[in-house]
C-alpha cells in the first residue's frame, strides 16, 4: 500500500523523544486550547494525570489555512446535529414508510416469541382483559351504572382506551429502547414513534375482532353503524400519533416521564367514562357531576371520552338508543331514570331526557376530528424541533 | 468531506457518587432549588479542528478515554457540540462495538429493517439481502434473534448492513476488532471500496497495524485534544508507540514495503 506523504512528515519531532512528556507552556496560536468562555465553572474536567495536556502544542497538519467555516460552506457542507428543514424531513419519513411498517410488524412478532403460546397472546391479552372486568363489574358488583348492556359498554371502553394508553406508555420509551439503532444508522427518528403507534394499531385490530365476538354474544345486533368504527379508529390513531410524538420527545430527555405516566393515564381513564357513564353521572340526581354541568361537559369532550363514546355509539345499539334525545322528550320517564338510574326497568329511559349539557354525536365527531388534527400537527412539530438531539447520552 | 471546527463536546453524567441518593436528600434539594449535585460535566473533547476529504481513510488513535469514540459520535451528529461545529456533506453511519440494532429480532429482519432505515427501497433491500447475509458470514444464525449472537457475529452483521449502502461517511469504532482474520481481511477490502466510491472513512482501532494498512491519514488524541494529525501515518504511529513506551516500527515497515508495493 502506498501512503501519501506530504509536507506534513513530522520528522523534525522524532528528534526530540521526550517532547510529549515534558510540560510545555506554549499556547497554540489559534487560541484553541484555552477553555471556552461559554462553559460555566461547573465543568469538571476529568483529568486524572494532571494538566500538562492543556499546554501541549498540537502538531496538526490537517488544518488548511483560512476559515474552516468558509471552507465547509464553500464546499456545500452542512452542519451536523441541526434540525433538518420541515419539508425534507416529511419527505424523508415518507420515503421510509416501508421501514415504519416493517419495524412495526417485526416488533409485533418479536413481542411474543419468548412465550410458549406465542402469537396467541395477541388475542388472549384483550380476552383476559375483558374477562377480568366482566368478573369484577359484571358478576361481583353486578351493577349496570345506569347503562343498558353494561358489560359490552365496559369492554368497549376498556379496549378503546387501551389503544391510547398503550401508545402513551410505549412511545415514552421508544427513543431509549431503540438507542442502538439510532446510534448506528442515520434515518429520521420520527419513524420510530410512528412505528410504535402502528404496532398498537395492529394489536387494536385484533382486539376489536375479540370485541365484536363479545358484543354479539352479549346480544348486540350487527348493524351498518359498525362501519362508523373505521373513521373513529382513524381519528384516534391520528390523535395517538400526535401524542406518541410528544411523549417520545419527553421520554427521551426526562426519565421521570415514564415513572409518572401510569398514574396520569389511570387518572385519565377514570375521568373519561371507561368504567362508568359520564352521562349518567351528570343526568341522574345522585350523580356526582349533577351539579357541575360545565365540568361534565369538559370531561365528555376530552379526546379519550370522545373516541370511546363514538365507538360505543357505533357498536352498541342499546347504548345508541338510550342516548338522551333519542326519543321524544317525556318528563315522567326521564324523571324515573334520573331518580333510579340503577333500576334495570328504567335503564333505557335516559332516551326520553333532554340532551342539554351533553355534547351531541355530531359535535363529538367535530371534537374528535379537531383533537386528532391539532394534536397530530403540534406533536409532529414538537418532535421534529428536537430531531438533532435524539440518541445522545 | 468532513470539516471539524474548534469542536468542544461536554457530557453530562448523572448519578455520580456525590449525591447520597436517598429520597429525602432529593426532596431537600428540590425545596432548596439546588441543582442536582450528581450531574457532573465531563469535557470530553476540548477544541479540535481538522479537515478530512472524500476518499480519505482517517485513523484515530489514542489511549482509552482520550475521546476517540466521542469524536466519532460527534461527526455522526449524535452528540451536540458545546462549542464549534462539525460540517459534513452527507449522511454518516457509525459502527460501534455496542450497537446491537434490534436485538430481539432475527438477523434477517435486522438486515431488512437496517436497509429500509438507510433509505433503500423495498426492491433494493430484497436485492441487497443475500449479499449482506453472505458478506456477514453468520450462516444459519441469520434466522435467530441477534441477542444470541456472539460479539464477533453481531459486529460482522452490523458491519455488513451498514456497509451495504455507500455512505458519504463511514465511522468504524473498533467494530472490526472482534471479527476473525478472514472477516478483517474482507472488511478491509470493503472499506477500500467505500473509499474508492469517494466516501470518507474514520477508523478507531487499538491495533495500530490495522490503521497502518487501511488509513492514509491519522489523528492522535490525548485527553480530548489533538496531539498530532497528518498524512505521515507511519511517523505518527511510531511517535504514538514511543510515547506509550513501545518500539518504533512502522517507519521501517513502510520503507521496506513501499518499493515492493509500487
Amino acid at each position: 500500500m502506498v501512503h501519501f506523504q506530504g509536507d506534513s512528515c513530522p520528522i523534525q519531532l522524532t528528534g526530540c523523544p521526550g517532547h510529549f512528556r515534558r510540560k510545555l507552556t506554549v499556547v497554540n496560536d489559534r487560541g484553541r486550547l484555552s477553555a471556552p468562555g461559554k462553559l460555566s465553572g461547573a465543568v469538571v474536567v476529568e483529568d486524572g494525570a494532571g494538566t500538562a495536556t492543556d499546554d501541549r502544542p498540537e502538531d496538526n497538519h490537517l488544518i488548511p489555512p483560512g476559515s474552516l467555516r468558509d471552507l465547509a460552506l464553500g464546499h456545500g457542507l452542512k452542519q451536523t446535529a441541526v434540525v433538518p428543514p420541515l419539508r425534507s424531513y416529511i419527505a424523508e419519513i415518507w420515503q421510509r414508510r416501508h421501514f415504519v411498517t416493517g419495524f412495526a410488524t417485526a416488533r409485533n412478532i418479536a413481542m411474543y416469541t419468548e412465550a410458549r403460546l406465542g402469537q396467541l397472546w395477541q388475542v388472549l391479552t384483550p380476552l383476559l382483559n375483558a374477562g377480568v372486568y366482566y368478573l369484577i363489574f359484571g358478576i361481583l358488583l353486578g351493577t349496570n351504572r345506569g347503562v343498558p348492556d353494561y358489560v359490552s359498554f365496559l369492554v368497549t371502553g376498556v379496549f378503546v382506551f387501551n389503544f391510547t394508553q398503550r401508545t402513551f406508555i410505549t412511545c415514552s420509551t421508544v427513543i431509549r429502547e431503540t438507542l442502538p439503532l439510532i446510534r448506528a444508522l442515520p434515518f429520521p427518528r420520527g419513524c420510530l414513534p410512528l412505528g410504535y403507534v402502528l404496532i398498537e394499531l395492529q394489536q387494536l385490530v385484533l382486539s376489536f375482532v375479540v370485541l365484536f365476538v363479545i358484543v354479539v354474544i352479549a346480544g348486540e345486533p350487527v348493524t351498518p353503524y359498525w362501519l362508523f368504527i373505521i373513521p373513529v379508529m382513524m381519528l384516534q390513531s391520528i390523535f395517538n400519533i400526535g401524542c406518541g410524538f410528544i411523549l417520545a420527545r419527553w421520554g427521551a430527555s426526562i426519565d421521570d416521564v415514564s415513572q409518572l405516566l401510569p398514574f396520569i393515564v389511570r387518572t385519565w381513564m377514570y375521568t373519561s367514562g371507561v368504567l362508568f357513564s359520564l352521562q349518567t353521572l351528570s343526568l341522574t340526581f345522585s350523580g356526582k357531576l349533577h351539579d357541575h354541568p360545565t365540568l361534565a361537559y369538559l370531561l365528555q369532550i376530552n379526546p379519550a371520552a370522545v373516541y370511546i363514546t363514538l365507538v360505543r355509539w357505533a357498536l352498541l345499539a342499546e347504548y345508541r338508543d338510550a342516548l338522551p334525545g333519542a326519543q321524544p322528550y317525556n318528563h315522567a320517564k326521564c324523571l324515573l331514570y334520573r331518580t333510579f338510574p340503577g333500576n334495570p326497568h328504567y335503564v333505557s329511559y335516559s332516551a326520553y331526557c333532554h340532551p342539554t349539557t351533553l355534547p351531541s354525536i355530531p359535535s363529538l365527531w367535530l371534537w374528535g376530528t379537531g383533537w386528532a388534527l391539532v394534536v397530530a400537527i403540534v406533536g409532529f412539530l414538537f418532535f421534529w424541533r428536537a430531531e438533532a438531539r435524539y440518541g445522545r447520552g | 468531506m468532513v470539516v471539524v471546527e474548534d469542536l468542544h463536546v461536554v457530557y453530562r453524567v448523572y448519578g455520580t457518587n456525590a449525591d447520597r441518593g436517598t429520597a429525602a436528600s432529593a426532596l431537600l434539594r428540590m425545596v432548596k432549588r439546588q441543582r442536582r449535585p450528581s450531574i457532573r460535566e465531563v469535557h470530553a473533547i476540548r477544541g479540535m479542528s481538522f479537515v478530512a476529504y472524500r476518499g480519505d481513510a482517517v485513523g484515530v488513535i489514542g489511549r482509552n478515554g482520550s475521546g476517540k469514540s466521542t469524536l466519532l459520535r460527534a461527526v455522526a451528529g449524535l452528540l451536540p457540540a458545546e462549542q464549534g461545529a462539525v460540517y459534513t456533506d452527507g449522511n454518516a453511519a457509525l459502527l460501534g462495538v455496542n450497537a446491537a440494532l434490534l436485538e430481539d429480532l432475527t438477523g434477517e429482519r435486522n438486515v431488512v429493517l437496517g436497509c429500509l432505515a438507510m433509505g433503500m427501497t423495498k426492491q433494493e433491500t430484497t436485492e441487497a439481502k443475500p449479499r449482506i447475509v453472505d458478506f456477514s458470514g453468520v450462516g444459519d444464525f441469520i434466522n435467530l434473534p441477534m441477542k444470541v449472537y456472539s460479539t464477533g457475529m453481531g459486529s460482522r452483521l452490523r458491519f455488513a448492513i451498514a456497509s451495504a449502502k455507500s455512505h458519504d461517511i463511514l465511522l468504524v469504532d473498533e467494530a472490526l476488532a472482534t471479527g476473525d482474520a478472514e472477516f478483517q481481511r474482507k472488511s478491509h477490502d470493503r472499506i477500500d471500496e467505500l473509499r474508492a466510491q469517494a466516501g470518507t472513512v474514520f477508523l478507531v482501532a487499538h491495533q495500530l497495524s490495522e490503521i497502518y494498512e487501511t488509513c492514509n491519514r491519522v489523528i492522535w488524541l490525548e485527553k480530548g485534544q489533538i496531539v498530532k494529525a497528518g498524512d505521515d501515518v507511519p511517523g505518527i504511529l511510531d511517535d504514538y508507540l514511543e510515547a506509550s513506551g513501545s518500539e518504533r516500527r512502522f517507519r521501517e515497515l513502510a520503507e521496506t514495503a513501499a518499493p515492493a508495493g509500487d
